[in-house]
């Protein structure tokens, strides 16, 4: 298929960027998104010119790494997959692919489509943990997790810290990556003790670094590639005002 | 000749850790809070090692280059973690997941380091349940466990099928508390390209910092390589694209010698590539031979219909299709393991039997297991392979049989280490899938996520302890001493060469073509002919590499191709050496199958009177040949015999 692909440049943070437009030949329809961006980059180095920057690293919708912002939508138009599992057979012959970084204050630009994502790194130091060592813990089956729990924690828990939720809402809100943290641990036994401070921590971090407030629109969770449910942001708020009402 | 020691500790095998723990050094708290480590890459291995030695009270510095350390290629793991906790009371235990392991590596694995990885299995399950892992548990609460290939009990914890991703996020979690805590400092988008040795001794690292270009000195009292596999090597892997050679590669042409590079693991069930857009290849889990039946056609005319989409696989009749696992090793069919496997479907491919265009796949079929089982079974246990699967190909398998064909996938070979998993330099240690230890000639499934986190969480916090003891004098390490300033010259020199060679070939275009003559001579089958006709291919693609290869950009920017160049420069240096150590090794031994070295029905042969050892090569400088050194394998606790799956 040949394709008309509108994609954003930015030489750095600082530079102003702007859309440039390149036309790219013979891809195949089976070849994955990124794949297609593998030939546009190969026929820009022969032409002379600078490839396009974009983060990837897996390509199996695992890492997280792979970002985009697709004609208009997180990931693209093909629903539950991350960019790295979007397929050519879902855009037409002849179409204009318009290709955006995140846009988010909380994740600057560092080139063309790359952002910096640390922001979520601080959130996780913040308390994105159990506070336990290694060694000297009980045997794995002394803690005994019933499995409805364990299946939702492990449903939480499958967020790959994309940004897409981030990218997505109007008001740049973290919440439904902290709260996929926030009720993982929430959910098992061993997350208990410092869940309520868990959350305070970490909602405290979200708010410091420039996120957004959660006014529930649910965009995230309809763009979320692991389909995050955003009855976590629900456990997330209870989690924290249990914690405010100790205070 | 040899100037190898492995130390290993004395005594019965079962209590030489115990032994060895017992008897080495270790540090006072106060000390070790003047003491350094570095540590390279944040999978499993690095992970792990990181957050423990961390809570011990040293100084890490933590260094990998995605831009976040849970992105590591760790997090793509699938299918499950192995340990010898015998839950499910199938008579498992501490010496059988040794002996499978041995085996399972058709004995080209050291026997002390194997069975201490046993021993530790079990730490690693309450490890990671207490650090919140959420690994499947039954309806009473208790853990559950899976079968994996090649072994006879039910050892395997998962967590859905992101049991890497979930281990990950239980490192990085114990990680990002230390980072918040101050004791490790983390270095995001930054790659090590050279190690720093003084008097001998491992001090520091050289990194680019991956944003700004800017090449930093890091000094440590010692640094620790977990910088993954380099399956990469053959360009299409089901590696992750960044995962790379250059830390275990730069380690080595600074004395730290590196073992069994021909050791590579090929996966029998990945996705077949699809064409020369194809810039990595898919793995589909291991697990889906439990219920899937491999076949291929028996009749050359059906073959031809298959490929110009005339019928369709289920028209071809029962009695038309060879089940060719089924018909050569009845005992094991299609669970044979996975080297075997991957043979025999490159056995029928070549002989012209592959189902699609390119001949470079077979079926793998649950029409009989749909029957048998019903769909809602099926889709219950591989649900989310299947919708994957589809995603990819847009061939539903509930259908029409899957088109599987074998990909690389994990790289045995590494860099040698003794049993303190310190290499040749000291003070410089290496972890994880980085290093050649524990699987021998072929890993087993669900045991390199075991590995990484053995070496990360209960072997290196205390062999390096021993080493570091007497470290305690050594004062901070000045980054200004001229070691580091010369190796900072030569990586700032490599790099402005690639940037200023201005020739004509892509980066990927080269690596493709490394693939290729990997893929064609070190791959699958390997002859004497075929490595030398590789290595001097290699030798003219080197050529080739640093004449033609363009980089554009510059030095001091986010700029991705000259991180490729960076990588595949040393990427065309080891496939020179894997095709060496490929020549040498005129044996069949586990994923390294050698076509003078078989049985009269084409079966791999071992000669263990020759090759019961680990080729430990040494590099001699850029125009000399590397040395081979022997760690000869002493076989005390398990007898070596020829595997047989018939
Ligand atoms: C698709 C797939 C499925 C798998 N499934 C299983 C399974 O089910 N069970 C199992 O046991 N095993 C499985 N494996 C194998 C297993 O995942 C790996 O062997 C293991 O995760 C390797 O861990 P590691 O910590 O050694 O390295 P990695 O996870 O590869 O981490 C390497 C780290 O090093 C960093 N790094 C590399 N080079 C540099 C440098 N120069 N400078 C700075 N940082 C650097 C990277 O950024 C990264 O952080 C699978 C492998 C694949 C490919
Ligand atoms: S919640 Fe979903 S969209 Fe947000 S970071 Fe996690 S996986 Fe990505
Ligand atoms: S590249 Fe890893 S999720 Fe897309």
């Amino acid at each position: 298929m040949n394709l008309k692909i509108k994609v954003w440049r930015q030489k750095n943070a600082k530079a102003k960027g702007g859309f440039e437009t390149y036309d790219i030949k013979d891809v195949s329809p089976d070849s994955s998104f990124l794949e297609m961006l593998d030939i546009l980059n190969e026929q820009l180095i022969n032409e002379g010119k600078e490839p396009v920057a974009f983060d990837h690293d897996c390509r199996e919708g695992i890492c997280g790494m792979c970002s985009l912002f697709i004609n208009g939508r997180a990931h693209g138009p093909d629903d539950d997959v991350t960019t790295c599992q979007l397929h050519m057979r879902k855009f037409k012959d002849g179409e204009t692919v318009t290709i955006e970084p995140w846009r988010s204050g909380a994740f600057p630009v560092i080139k063309d489509l790359v952002v910096d994502r640390n922001a979520f790194e601080k959130i996780m130091h913040s308390g994105g943990f159990v506070s336990v060592n290694t060694g000297g813990v009980p045997d794995g089956n002394a803690i005994l997790i019933p499995k409805e729990d364990a299946d939702e924690a492990m449903d939480a828990a499958a967020c790959i810290g994309c940004g897409a939720c981030v990218a997505t809402c109007k008001n740049s809100s973290a919440m439904l990556f902290v709260a996929a943290k926030v009720s993982q641990f929430a959910k098992l036994p061993q997350g208990k003790p410092e869940a309520a401070r868990r959350a305070r921590n970490m909602v405290a971090k979200m708010d410091e670094l420039g996120f957004g407030g959660c006014t529930n629109t649910g965009a995230c969770e309809a763009e979320c590639p692991k389909g995050i449910s955003i009855s976590h942001i629900a456990r997330l708020n209870r989690e924290y005002l249990k914690a405010k009402i100790k205070e | 000749m040899t100037k190898l020691n492995s130390n290993i500790p004395g005594g019965p095998i079962k209590d030489k850790w115990t032994n060895h723990k017992a008897n080495i050094n270790v540090v006072s708290p106060a000390n070790k809070r003047k003491l350094d480590i570095i540590i390279v890459g944040t999978g499993l291995a690095g992970a792990s090692a990181a957050s423990s030695l961390a809570e011990l009270g040293y100084n890490v510095k933590l260094f990998c280059i995605q831009d976040s350390p849970r992105r590591a290629h760790s997090i793509a793991a699938q299918g499950g973690i192995n340990a010898a906790k015998n839950y499910q009371n199938d008579n498992d235990s501490v010496y059988r997941l040794f002996y499978d392991t041995v085996k399972g590596g058709d004995y080209r694995a050291r026997e002390a380091n194997v069975y201490r990885l046993a021993e530790v299995s079990g730490s690693i399950i309450d490890q990671c349940v207490a650090q919140g892992v959420p690994f499947a548990r039954d309806y009473g609460g208790l853990l559950d466990n899976r079968s994996f290939g090649g072994v006879l009990v039910s050892r395997t914890f998962y967590a859905r099928g992101q049991t890497g991703q979930q281990l990950l996020l239980g490192a990085y979690s114990a990680l990002n508390r230390q980072i918040g805590k101050g004791s490790v400092k983390m270095y995001n988008r930054h790659e090590m390209l050279d190690v720093v040795t003084i008097d001998g001794k491992a001090r520091g690292i050289i990194t680019r910092n991956l944003v700004t270009g800017e090449i930093e000195r890091h000094g440590a009292h010692a640094v620790v390589i977990g910088s993954g596999g380099y399956g990469n090597v053959f360009f299409l892997s089901t590696n992750a694209m960044n995962s790379n050679t250059s830390a275990a590669w730069q380690i080595y042409k600074k004395g730290a010698m590196f073992a069994n590079p021909c050791f590579t693991q090929i996966h029998p069930t990945c996705i077949p590539v699809h064409g020369e857009q194809q810039s990595k290849l898919t793995l589909m889990s291991e697990s889906l031979r439990n219920d899937g039946r491999i076949w291929v056609p028996k009749k050359m005319e059906d073959v031809e219909k298959l490929r110009k989409k005339e019928i369709r696989p289920a028209d071809i009749k029962e009695e038309d299709r060879d089940y060719y696992l089924e018909r050569r090793y009845p005992a094991y069919g299609n669970l044979v393991p996975r080297d075997v496997a991957s043979r025999a479907a490159k056995e029928r491919c070549d002989a012209g039997f592959g189902v699609n265009e390119t001949g470079k796949a077979v079926f793998l079929d649950f029409a009989t297991a749909i029957n048998r089982l019903g769909k809602d079974v099926i889709e219950a246990r591989y649900g989310n392979l299947f919708q994957m699967y589809e995603k990819i190909t847009d061939d539903n398998p509930y259908e029409t049989p899957m088109q599987i064909y074998p990909a690389i996938h994990y790289t045995m070979g590494g860099t040698w280490v003794d049993y303190n998993l310190m290499t040749t330099v000291p003070g410089l240690y290496s972890i994880g899938e980085a290093n050649f230890s524990d699987h021998g000639g072929n890993r087993l499934g669900a045991s390199a996520l075991m590995q990484g986190l053995a070496d990360g969480y209960f072997v290196l916090p205390y062999t390096i302890g021993d080493y570091l003891s007497n470290e305690i004098q050594t004062p901070k390490i000045d980054t200004e001493r001229p070691e580091f300033k010369e190796a900072e010259e030569a990586v700032k020199q490599k790099i402005t060469k690639l940037i200023n060679n201005n020739g004509k070939k892509s980066v990927d275009s080269i690596h493709k073509e490394l693939g290729k003559i990997m893929w064609d001579h070190v791959g699958m089958a390997r002859n004497e002919a075929g490595l030398k006709e590789a290595i001097d291919q290699i030798q003219e693609l080197k050529k080739d590499f640093w004449t033609n290869v363009v980089v554009p950009g510059t030095s001091d920017e986010f700029n991705q191709e000259l991180e490729k160049a960076i990588r595949l420069a040393d990427f065309i240096e080891l496939g020179d050496l894997m095709a060496r150590d490929a020549l040498n090794r005129s044996e069949s031994c586990g994923g390294h199958f050698r076509e003078e070295s078989c049985t009269p029905d084409g079966e791999a042969q071992r000669k263990d009177d020759e090759f019961a050892y680990v080729s430990v090569w040494e590099h001699k400088g850029e125009k000399e040949e590397p040395a081979l050194h022997k760690e000869e394998l002493k076989f005390e606790e398990v007898e070596l015999k020829q595997r047989s799956y018939k």
